[in-house]
């Protein structure tokens, strides 16, 4: 099946843009094979992104911490992204892969651009591609180790997608990867369901309790976050904050003053 | 036991382990009758003991007489079905008449199969209209195997589903049993019974079920919701 | 043409006695054929102008563009033949984008002229090849200030205060050599470029134009494109009455 996917578009004929090889096929160099290696962990990691819609957008949110292991070893990573006016992205997991996926994206938005035929990738065409590459990297043993949420407005409409290292792919008007799966979502959705045509304002500081519930119990979180917002008066990213948070209660905890 | 999942062992680098595939559960079901074909599934897409989404449901409507479900992992359901409609498609422009279902089924047979050694994980059951006018199912394993059938129960709550069914609708393990061919309204009703028993002891099955009534007229789609916990 | 019957104008890897590579001479010629295309570097930007000849009543409006984006920052004017700019905007496309990914910085123009110019010079050297009916020119405006190129198809590229290619380059050219742009920001020279291609058209042999303008400078923020509507229907008005101006000018003469 992939066999046939695979076919060149016009065989046995020079690639738009190049030239018969002649000498295809008749190379007499030699080459060393090496074995061929697959990321089979994650080296710098970040945590968890959280993503909900409401009233008339999509916000999505995550901090900047960088994990090397349990090593907090960067503090200032963005792992959010404005893709353009109407989409925005963030993903956990492997940063240099994140960084990978994101230097492709700026690229294919650049080259929407030059054309400047009027079309510009929606967030659902993005969000689709983005499933087609995760799942045949997966496919081919070679992970990009990430969890992806991608945002923004379709046709009008919120739209939140997400899509893990495998391919599982869904959409949902709430969302949030790695221990936000457990401690946000909940709150998410709580929230969610209990008004599904929140404001901006509603929205983002429910977003940052999530950020700063997590900040208290997840030891891979970090009280620096990033945020992206798209509404119907375009994407933003806004400026990195930090959470105010409140260790009273920890009053037993000494010694690290 | 939870002392040794517990353990660490300080020193050594801790190695995260992947694997290309996940159950992300839900539960499929389709039942034949004399000129209608059932297919039902329920909306919950989990892993682990988390619930990604309670709006994902596993039917997919292949044509105005064939509908299919999936259960397994959903990234090879996307991979599986984005690549039937294109097949579907293909025929389409190319023999100006839409696949039939016993096509569709010997196509997604040859399809899973080709993925022999390394198989999409996904328990595909096929409900439709056959090219005489009455109901069909087909069953398939992961690798394509598949048979015609009048009812099978697939996913994570067809174990506890088939014994129902080959109960009701094959009046299997009764004595002196009146044999009544099943009706439209009879098999609805069975439907949503026994997936709402399976809602009670599968945690994978959950949330809402999507029932799609295929006849000659065409597929129409009832909700009904299921326990959410 | 001295060069007609010789035998030494069939091939682009072949000289002819007195020195000379007929087939990129021949080049040249092919965007001598095109509607004429200027570009003017100010002090705060470069500005691109194109008279685009419109051959057929039946072509749709804005069809056969002939200024490209090339990156964000980059613009590109073309004349001569249409489908070998095009190839050549692909490859500059490529060179930007590849720049890009390996280091992540939007690509000097400097080095984008260089390899483009390279690439249109390989293809000057070879029998098997036939070199570029067209020469493109690219600007762009960034730390360093506007700056602009002339890309030929012998493979050439020098930096310009302003160009022009097409029929009528001889025209263009000393109506820019008039102007002070050094001076002049790209906002007052949009309309000394719309004003110079309706200069320079000849209403005669070609009857029908679409004007195309575009820039790039410190007012769109290092971007090239279009320009916006209000600013081309200024140009085009200041264009249309120094026309007339000049044509009342020729009735008082005569």
């Amino acid at each position: 099946m992939e066999g046939i996917m695979e076919q060149p578009f016009w065989a046995n004929g020079p690639k738009p843009g190049s030239f018969y090889d002649f000498h295809a096929g008749h190379s007499s160099k030699t080459t060393t094979v090496m074995p061929v290696k697959h990321t089979q962990y994650p080296m710098v990691t970040g945590s968890s992104v959280i993503g909900i819609q409401f009233d008339g957008g999509v916000m999505i949110a995550a901090d900047k911490l960088g994990s090397y292991g349990s090593l907090a070893r960067y503090r200032n990573c963005s792992r959010i992204l404005k893709v353009n006016n109407t989409t925005i992205m963030g993903a956990g997991g492997d940063y240099a892969d994140f960084q990978f996926l994101r230097d492709i994206v700026e690229q294919r938005v650049i080259d929407e651009e030059c054309l400047d035929d009027g079309f510009n990738y929606t967030p659902r065409s993005l969000f689709s591609w983005l499933t087609r590459v995760l799942y045949n990297r997966r496919s081919r043993f070679n992970p990009l180790w990430n969890t992806v949420l991608v945002g923004g407005l379709q046709d009008g409409e919120p739209f939140l997608g997400y899509v893990d290292k495998i391919g599982t792919a869904y959409q949902s008007p709430t969302a949030a990867s790695g221990f936000g799966a457990y401690i946000a979502l909940p709150m998410l959705r709580e929230a969610y369901e209990r008004n599904d045509k929140m404001s901006e304002d509603e929205a983002k500081t429910l977003l940052e309790s999530c950020l700063r519930v997590l900040y208290y119990r997840d030891c891979r979180a970090w009280n620096k976050y990033d945020i992206a917002i798209v509404t119907h008066d375009g994407s933003r990213l806004e400026e990195s904050k930090t959470l105010s948070t409140d260790w009273s209660t920890a009053d037993m905890v000494s010694g690290y003053e | 036991m939870s002392l040794q999942m517990e353990q660490h062992e300080y020193g050594t680098p801790m190695q995260r382990y992947w694997s290309p595939y996940a159950m992300n559960g839900g539960t499929g079901l389709a039942v034949s009758g004399a000129d209608f074909a059932i297919v039902a599934s329920d909306s919950r897409l989990s892993e682990g003991f988390s619930i990604h989404s309670r709006d994902a449901p596993k039917t997919y409507q292949l044509t105005d007489t064939t509908v299919l479900s999936c259960a397994g992992f959903h990234g090879d359901i996307l991979a599986l079905t984005k690549y039937l409609e294109a097949r579907l498609q293909m025929y389409e422009h190319e023999h100006n008449k839409k696949m039939s279902t016993s096509a569709i089924a010997a196509m997604l047979s040859t399809i899973l199969y080709y993925k022999r050694f390394f198989p999409y994980y996904v328990y595909n059951i096929i409900g439709g209209i056959d090219d005489e006018g009455k109901g069909c199912i087909y069953s398939f394993d992961p690798v394509g195997s598949y048979e015609r059938e009048t009812y099978r129960a697939g996913g994570s709550a067809g174990s506890i589903l088939q014994p129902l069914l080959d109960n009701q609708i094959g009046f299997k393990n009764q004595q002196g049993v009146v044999k009544t061919p099943l009706t439209l309204q009879k098999a609805v009703q069975l439907v949503k019974d026994v997936f709402i028993s399976a809602a009670e002891r599968d945690i994978y099955t959950g949330d809402s079920l999507v029932i799609r009534i295929i006849t000659k007229d065409g597929v129409k789609t009832e909700t009904f919701p299921l326990r959410r916990d | 043409m001295s060069s007609i019957g010789t035998g030494y104008d069939l091939s682009a890897s072949q000289f002819s006695p007195d020195g000379r590579v007929f087939q990129v001479e021949y080049a040249q010629k092919a965007v001598e054929n095109s509607g004429t295309a200027i570009a003017i570097r100010g002090k705060d930007g470069v500005v691109f102008g194109v008279e685009k000849l419109v051959t057929s009543k039946l072509y749709e409006k804005g069809a056969n563009k002939r200024i490209f984006n090339v990156d964000r920052h980059v613009g590109m004017a073309v004349a001569g033949l249409l489908a070998d700019a095009r190839q050549v905007v692909e490859v500059a496309r490529d060179e930007a984008s590849s720049y890009r990914s390996s280091y992540g910085n939007p690509i000097p123009l400097k080095y984008l002229a260089e390899r483009v110019s390279m690439y249109m010079h390989a293809h000057t050297l070879y029998s098997m090849a036939r070199p570029f009916g067209s020469s493109v020119m690219i600007g762009t405006y960034d730390v360093d200030g506007p700056q602009l190129f002339l890309l030929e198809p012998s493979g050439i590229s020098y930096g310009y205060f302003g160009c022009a290619i097409g029929k009528a380059q001889q025209n263009g050219k000393t109506e820019i050599e008039k102007i002070k742009m050094k001076d002049m920001s790209i906002r007052d020279l949009v309309k000394e470029v719309a004003k110079i291609i309706y200069l320079v058209h000849d209403e005669v042999k070609d009857k029908t134009f679409e004007l195309e303008l575009s820039w790039v400078g410190e007012q769109t923020e290092g971007r090239h494109e279009l320009v916006p509507p209000e600013v081309f229907s200024d140009a085009e008005k200041y264009a249309k009455e120094a026309m007339e101006e000049s044509d009342g000018s020729d009735d008082d003469e005569l």
